[in-house]
């Protein structure tokens, strides 16, 4: 192909999503737009199944029988999400194996939130409602994005992360109205989790490097900086409702803007976590890449036994 | 209590789901794949709910005020009736799958029976519950397969966890008291009749595995009368901690 055909086919291309319609696995697309695609979802995929692992931790210590079946659901939601995440990321022409090669050796990145620990029960209850919460914020845009694969997967996302982030509230909700020790519980697990959630929404507008192509193919709609303002106005009123406390001296509702002002966030922080030097970042991959290894002789042998059934029906059909 | 054999013969069963239900908890996020992941969380969400029906049931007999989680949580290590065998734990995912249809063969047996209990609360739970517990079968026996005729290392690996576990099988046919008058009042199963036909199950589906089927005569048991293998402490301290260390609370 010349260089002119290309060029031809990139600005078809560019009108087809400008005209909100879906790219399919099967079509023609920029090798930018494929590699982009790939590595977004495929980190999506990532900190589905990374973030199976806090709440994992406390299934076998659920307090209450109601909630250990609800915090089962949840976590397989999550590994249902990685599910459709990685089989979307596939119709690019990767394969899971590769994703997680990626994973595994640190060169593909996931949420960094879930490079903190989950340390009480109450951590069960900001998780789903902070952290939930702010994936929802982040991900609701994507369920018209450009790619149909990706789109559609999300749709199904977003659906359960609603749910999630409601029962996580739940959670928070009876232990607020709880005895003091759990009301304390509550507080500090928001305390703990709060200013990780914002960080969620990604480094502020100047510091983000992918977000004027990302707008164009509808990978993102709104900045960081609107999505976190976004997720503070949403997420102060349910505090109030709690009866807990935002740990930020500087919040404080803003008449003229219609919204919350609030203190700065530590993003040396942030980046120390990006970079793997969180609380958790070397178990949870620890945990990861164990369960890879530790599974590999089972991967194998579903594989050899499916070649020898394989085997056996040929020979008899012959 | 005024049927206190009723709410031991409940027990009896919801232990055994409870505790298996916990160790299939513990792999949450660690198995070998996203698929098998999924599988084993299903399995214990599906436990944990028939354990949620068990224990309303009970709770409702023992009349003394206690719910569904004090019953599964707040009991002491010698007054939990599981058999052994679901207490082991997670060496390694031919155990896990050892464990998983070793039961299963014999949960999906004894609920079919069930469903045919003179107890209506328990016939109904029985009745929901086979078809979840066929699910369960049809994956754990499917593995069992898989692995048994799969590779040199995964056909070892799978008959050490089948060696190891089936000193706990024999347990799954004892009667305590309280079972024997069940099943004489047509409310419990008579599980010393399923015997034979769980052997012969099993036995065709590990050979369909090209695996061996142990010789051992020596069975371990115990479980029944709350004399449990030195795990089931472990699980307890997991599953009751929340309920012991805050105690009163609602959650
Ligand atoms: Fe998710
Ligand atoms: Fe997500
Ligand atoms: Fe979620």
């Amino acid at each position: 192909m010349s260089e002119e055909q290309i060029k031809n086919l990139e600005q078809q291309f560019e009108a087809r999503i400008a005209r909100d319609e879906k790219i399919e696995p099967k079509d023609w697309m920029p090798e930018k737009y494929r590699q982009t695609h790939i590595r977004q979802i495929s980190q999506h995929a990532h900190s589905e199944i990374v973030g199976m692992l806090p709440e994992g931790n406390w299934i076998t210590r659920a307090p209450s029988l109601r909630r250990k079946v609800a915090l089962l659901a949840k976590v397989q939601d999550e590994a249902g999400h990685g599910l459709y995440l990685y089989s979307a990321c596939e119709t690019l022409g990767v394969t899971r194996d590769d994703l997680y090669g990626q994973l595994h050796s640190g060169k593909a990145k996931y949420s960094s939130i879930f490079n903190y620990p989950a340390l009480t029960w109450a951590d069960m209850g900001a998780i789903g409602w902070l952290v939930d919460g702010a994936a929802i914020i982040n991900q609701v845009p994507l369920c018209n994005t450009s790619y149909g694969p990706y789109a559609r997967a999300m749709i199904r996302v977003c659906k359960e992360e609603s749910f999630h982030q409601r029962q996580g509230f739940e959670i928070m909700l009876k232990l607020a109205n709880g005895t003091a020790e759990q009301k304390d519980m509550a507080q500090d697990a928001l305390n703990r989790w709060w200013w990780p959630s914002l960080m969620m929404l990604g480094p502020t507008d100047d510091k983000s490097v992918h977000t004027e192509q990302s707008m164009k193919w509808k990978l993102k709609r709104k900045t960081n900086d609107e999505l976190r303002q976004q997720f503070i106005d949403q997420t102060v009123p349910q505090a109030d409702v709690l009866g807990l406390k935002i740990p930020d001296p500087d919040l404080k509702w803003n008449e003229e803007r219609q919204s919350y002002d609030f203190g700065d966030i530590d993003w040396d922080e942030f980046w120390q976590v990006v970079k793997g030097h969180g609380p958790m970042n070397k178990e949870r991959m620890k945990a990861r890449v164990g369960a890879w290894e530790r599974g590999e002789w089972v991967r194998d042998a579903a594989m050899a036994h499916a070649e020898k059934k394989k085997t056996r029906k040929e020979k008899q059909a012959v | 209590m005024k049927n206190e054999n009723l709410y031991n013969y409940i027990l009896g069963i919801a232990d055994n789901s409870l505790i298996l239900g916990q160790r299939l908890g513990e792999l949450c996020g660690h198995g070998p794949s996203l698929e098998t992941d999924i599988a084993c969380t299903n399995i214990s969400l599906d436990l944990f709910g028939q354990v949620r029906s068990y224990f309303q049931y009970a709770s409702k007999i023992a009349e003394d005020g206690r719910t569904e989680d004090d019953i599964a949580m707040l009991r002491k290590e010698r007054d939990y009736k599981n058999v052994l065998l679901v207490e082991q734990p997670n060496t390694n995912f031919a155990y896990t799958i050892g464990r998983q249809f070793l039961f299963d063969a014999y949960h999906l047996m004894f609920l079919k029976a069930l469903q045919k209990s003179a107890d209506l609360t328990l016939s109904a739970i029985a009745d929901k519950s086979v078809k979840e517990v066929s699910y369960h079968e049809r994956f754990s026996s499917d593995w069992i397969k898989r692995l048994g005729d799969g590779t040199d290392e995964s056909h070892e690996k799978m008959q050490d966890a089948i060696n190891d576990l089936w000193t706990y099988t024999d347990e799954l046919f004892h009667q305590t008291e309280a079972d024997k008058i069940m099943a004489t009042e047509g409310v419990g199963v008579d599980v010393p009749e399923l015997k034979t036909a769980y052997y012969n199950y099993v036995n065709e589906i590990l050979t369909e595995a090209t695996l061996e089927i142990p010789e051992s005569k020596y069975f371990q048991k115990g479980g029944k009368q709350g004399i449990h293998t030195e795990h089931l402490g472990y699980i307890l301290a997991e599953l009751q901690y929340m309920q012991r260390t805050y105690p009163n609370m609602e959650w």
